[in-house]
């Protein structure tokens, strides 16, 4: 049996009977038995997934109605809640939270007769872009194991790859979707802000960011957004999508769209095959009709800092409650006292968590905001200007997803400002709430290049019409696992 | 010039469920820890859902204290550290990026003064401690969640008050005017609770917190005013400062965390958009809004000739005035008040006996009824009104039961007036010589028909046999 297939694929061999669910998902299982020990993508497995897909299969032939995901196996980054199972975020701090509610984005897949492999690795509490911040030890990029996948959903994106699963779901804050399905060539979309209930996702940056699929295909990664997306009376920030079909008409085409080419996003520091990768896409969607013209949007050279300001302020607010009164190990009541508790509790948290909320307590701080914080806001509200101005002349944006090929583990892990700068082009979508996409573009010295695209608010339809297009000019060689 | 200012703290117990998800906003009744989700105890991946209804009372509250409303409000975190608040942040508000507090500066008169209000802002309330343990050292604090998330409104005053009688005076009618709006219920335990700042002429100004209820804040007030006077004429400077109010020593202590060193990191709360309340809104607001205390004190005075201070009593306190509202016909008005006011009150005087009062509005009818027609006297009136409300019976079963109804049979109370003639012959002169003193001779009669004689009848009755 094939598991090398698209959801869509899945969906249609399942439902014409010519593969049963409990067949692929069996095979998919000893896939991740096969590789995951090498490739570390999962954090948790359920081993009930082929009793699942064996009910799922008793369903279909007793003609009893069936979700529109037959059984498909989907992966879940581990910082969003299913219900009874462990979500640990990727830290020793939640450990042992076994989540009792399940995630908006869970409760509709359930009830499309999804089935959910297991939980993958991410960065602690999604807070990185290579997986090495997890507190379980980093995932490995199938292309390349001594090269990081990317994060920090980089277990959604290795899983995807390397076919432990057809779909997964993971969160994008600054990039963390986008950047990893460059990393592992795989397509990787951040919806409009607010297009899919962030309920049951463990928070980090809550005003940015999305959950959002990582596919084989783009199509895949319509299908999913139409299972996902829509108003949740859970999540406030969510908006009513009219039940939009984001499959129909995908292949319209993009003849006479106008394409801006970011200028801050191809300069300064851009690895010569991602530039030249990107420059190909762009010569390929001017052959498919489109008109493409360089834009400028300067506050993007100070996206990256008010990125990190804005999100640490954020994070030491969503990470306060982890204070080992309600989380972490258990400490005797014996001689309790508050404040050094806390101190000990928050010995639980990694690195790079740590500096995040150290930074979090320190920008947005009287006599500090000023000079920090509330500029960071500036330059958001400053970008999202720019950014609609552009929106004003171009249908859609484009630039290579991540500036720079996957490294090694441990290449840079001890410098943290190269690795704050590899966000460039992707926090751009999450500080204006714009939908982006990453479609598998290249392959350079066996390493994946990603092209990111980026729509208006709400033209999510659009965007996904123009990743279509541009797929489909694609031929990429098969990820050598 | 001694300058007070208050920070009022209340829930809105009418409302069904919390400020950010469905549990009950009325906790009380909760084993501990049993009135929670994974909202409200900010379980990872939770998010605060609005409730709406909370943001309307809250805008209520504000109209009728007379503040400005914005167009839209926002939500803001104020983060600390507290065992009792579940997310270590605050979901409240704030007026960061302009009024985006549900009331802006407001008024509320407390009889010919102005109290300025300086904000109202809608937030959540923490959780509760419990602290138990025999000892210091045995001490364990305990958590209970059922609080958390209960919906806050708190409303923050100039300091425009003199003296803790005014202060007192305020929180009446401002306790009155919550209830009245029916988005509070201030007898509550814990409902309603008040901070202050105090600052004496030529010193700095001080909070006290932790007051556990309006009777201490009024002692801590004047204790606080005296401890400042006593510093002041000893040319000791007064520093600004954070006081606790100590329950049982009844006086204020300086808090040894310095909470005026605390740094919240307010910012937008990114989860809750910005609400927008806009003039549509606000007109159905303000036309669902019971009606004010004022206008019913104006209602009752101008249509049934109520006494102004009748009818002060009883629309102040929304316990009588619904009764009233709900008993009272034109012709019966003045009666029903009366009956309230003068009999009704001291039976039910706290809420424990409102809650068991078994006295519906149809019963005050009846009496008031009862009185009118003649049936029963205001005496026997006021016996019935004490059984009804221990036992909800029907009046005209008590009259027969208690044997209430009047005496108004001449023939019958003919005869008891002669009696008392006959036993009062000194009585019975001075009324000859001078009329005014016969309600003596009526006061005997009464005693002997144990209060249910017609009075009116009696006196007749009584002027001509005397004549
Ligand atoms: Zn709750």
């Amino acid at each position: 049996m094939n598991i090398k297939i698209s959801a869509l694929q899945f969906t249609r061999e399942v439902k014409s009977g010519s593969i049963s669910a409990e067949d692929f998902i069996a095979k998919t299982m000893e896939q991740i038995q096969n590789i995951d020990d090498n490739l570390h993508a999962f954090l948790s497995i359920n081993d009930k997934a082929v009793d699942q897909a064996r009910e799922i299969d008793k369903k279909i032939k007793s003609g009893g109605k069936i979700g529109q995901c037959f059984g498909m196996p989907i992966s879940i980054k581990d910082n969003i809640c299913i219900k009874d199972t462990k979500t640990t975020c990727a830290s020793k701090m939640l450990e042992n939270f076994i989540a009792p509610y399940d995630a908006t984005v869970i409760t509709k897949l359930k009830q499309q007769d999804a089935i959910f492999v297991g939980k993958v690795n991410l960065d602690e509490f999604a807070m990185g872009l290579s997986t090495e911040f997890s507190a379980y030890g980093p995932s490995k990029n199938p292309w390349n194991t001594d090269y990081v996948p990317g994060g920090s959903s980089g277990g959604s994106a290795v899983s995807v790859s390397a076919f432990e699963c057809v779909a997964s779901l993971g969160s994008d804050t600054g990039g963390s979707v986008r950047n990893p399905a460059s990393f592992c060539s795989t397509v990787g979309y951040k919806p409009t802000y607010g297009l899919v209930s962030r309920y049951g996702l463990i928070s980090y940056a809550n005003s940015i960011e999305q959950i959002g699929p990582l596919t084989r295909t783009v199509e895949d990664a319509a299908f999913m957004l139409n299972l996902i997306a829509g108003l949740d009376s859970n999540d406030n920030t969510t908006v009513d999508n009219n039940n939009e079909d984001y499959l129909k008409d995908i292949n319209s085409g993009i003849e006479g769209k106008k394409i801006g080419i970011i200028k801050e996003m191809i300069g300064e520091g851009i690895d010569p095959s991602v530039l030249s990768a990107t420059k190909d896409a762009i010569s390929k969607l001017e052959g498919l009709g489109a008109t493409c013209e360089e834009v400028s949007l300067d506050m993007v050279k100070y996206s990256v800092a008010a990125y990190y300001i804005i999100t640490a302020t954020e994070a030491g607010s969503n990470l306060a409650r982890y204070d080992n009164l309600r989380y972490g190990y258990d400490f005797s009541v014996e001689g309790f006292e508050f404040n050094s508790y806390i101190e000990k509790a928050r010995k639980k948290f990694g690195s790079e968590v740590t500096r995040r909320m150290i930074l979090g307590g320190f920008v947005p701080s009287a006599g500090h905001a000023g000079r920090y914080f509330l500029k960071a806001l500036k330059v958001k509200s400053k970008l999202l200007r720019q950014i609609n101005d552009a929106f004003k002349k171009f249908d859609l944006l484009i630039s290579p997803t991540v500036p720079i090929l996957p490294f090694k583990i441990g290449e840079k892990i001890n410098d943290p400002v190269t690795l704050f700068l590899i966000d460039i082009n992707t926090v751009t979508a999450n500080l204006t709430g714009k939908p982006a996409i990453s479609i598998p573009y290249a392959i350079s010295n066996g390493l994946p290049i990603g092209i990111q695209l980026i729509a208006n608010s709400m033209n999510d339809k659009l965007l996904l019409q123009a990743a279509y297009a541009l797929e489909k000019t694609v031929k990429l060689p098969e990820v050598p696992i | 010039m001694t300058k007070i200012g208050l920070e009022i703290h209340s829930q809105l117990t009418k409302l069904e469920s919390k400020l950010f998800c469905s549990c009950k906003a009325n906790y009380r009744e909760f084993e501990p820890n049993t009135n929670i989700c994974p909202i409200c105890i900010g379980l990872p991946g939770s998010l605060p859902r609005l409730n709406q209804k909370a943001v309307e009372k809250a805008t209520m509250i504000a109209m009728a204290l007379n503040c400005s409303t914005p167009e839209k409000i926002a939500f803001f975190r104020k983060n600390y550290f507290y065992p009792d608040l579940p997310k270590n942040f605050q979901i409240t508000q704030l007026n960061l990026y302009g009024n985006t507090s549900v009331g802006g500066t407001g008024i509320l008169m407390v009889g010919e003064k102005k109290i300025r209000i300086t904000r109202i802002q809608l937030e959540e309330d923490p959780g509760r401690l419990i602290y138990e343990g025999s000892s210091e050292k045995n001490l364990v604090t305990l958590v209970d969640y059922n609080r958390a998330g209960t919906p806050l409104v708190e409303i923050v005053t100039e300091p425009d008050f003199e003296n803790p009688r005014e202060v007192r005076e305020f929180l009446n009618i401002l306790s009155n005017l919550l209830e009245n709006l029916d988005v509070s219920d201030p007898s509550l335990e814990g409902a309603m609770r008040a901070d202050a700042n105090v600052s004496i002429e030529g010193g700095n100004k001080v909070e006290i917190k932790n007051i556990g209820s309006f009777h201490d804040l009024e002692k801590a007030i004047h204790f606080e005013i005296t401890r400042q006077q006593s510093l002041h004429s000893r040319d000791i400077p007064i520093i600004q400062e954070t006081r606790h109010w100590d329950d049982k020593r009844k006086i204020t202590v300086s808090s040894r965390s310095k909470e005026e060193d605390l740094d919240y990191r307010y910012f937008l709360e990114g989860d809750i958009p910005w609400v927008k309340i806009g003039n549509e809104v606000k007109e159905k607001l303000k036309s669902e809004m019971p009606e004010s205390i004022s206008s019913k004190k104006q209602r009752y005075i101008s249509k049934y000739n109520i006494p102004a201070q009748v009818a002060d009593v009883l629309s102040s306190d929304k316990f009588y005035s619904d009764l009233f509202e709900d008993a009272h016909t034109k012709e019966n008005a003045k009666e029903v008040a009366n009956i309230i006011t003068t009999d009704l009150m001291g039976l039910v005087d706290t809420r424990e006996k409102r809650e068991s009062s078994k006295l519906k509005p149809s019963h005050l009818q009846e009496i008031a009824d009862s009185i009118q027609s003649n049936k029963i006297t205001r005496n026997s009136a006021k016996n019935a009104l004490y059984e009804i409300v221990k036992t909800g019976k029907k009046l005209s079963d008590l009259i027969s039961e208690l044997d209430l109804g009047n005496v108004s049979d001449e023939s019958e109370l003919l005869q008891i007036i002669e009696s008392v003639i006959l036993e009062e012959p000194q009585a019975v002169e001075q009324a000859k010589s001078n009329l005014l003193t016969i309600n003596y001779l009526v006061g005997k009669v009464m005693q002997k028909t144990k209060g249910k004689a017609d009075p009116k009848l009696t006196l007749d009755l009584l002027k001509k046999k005397i004549q």
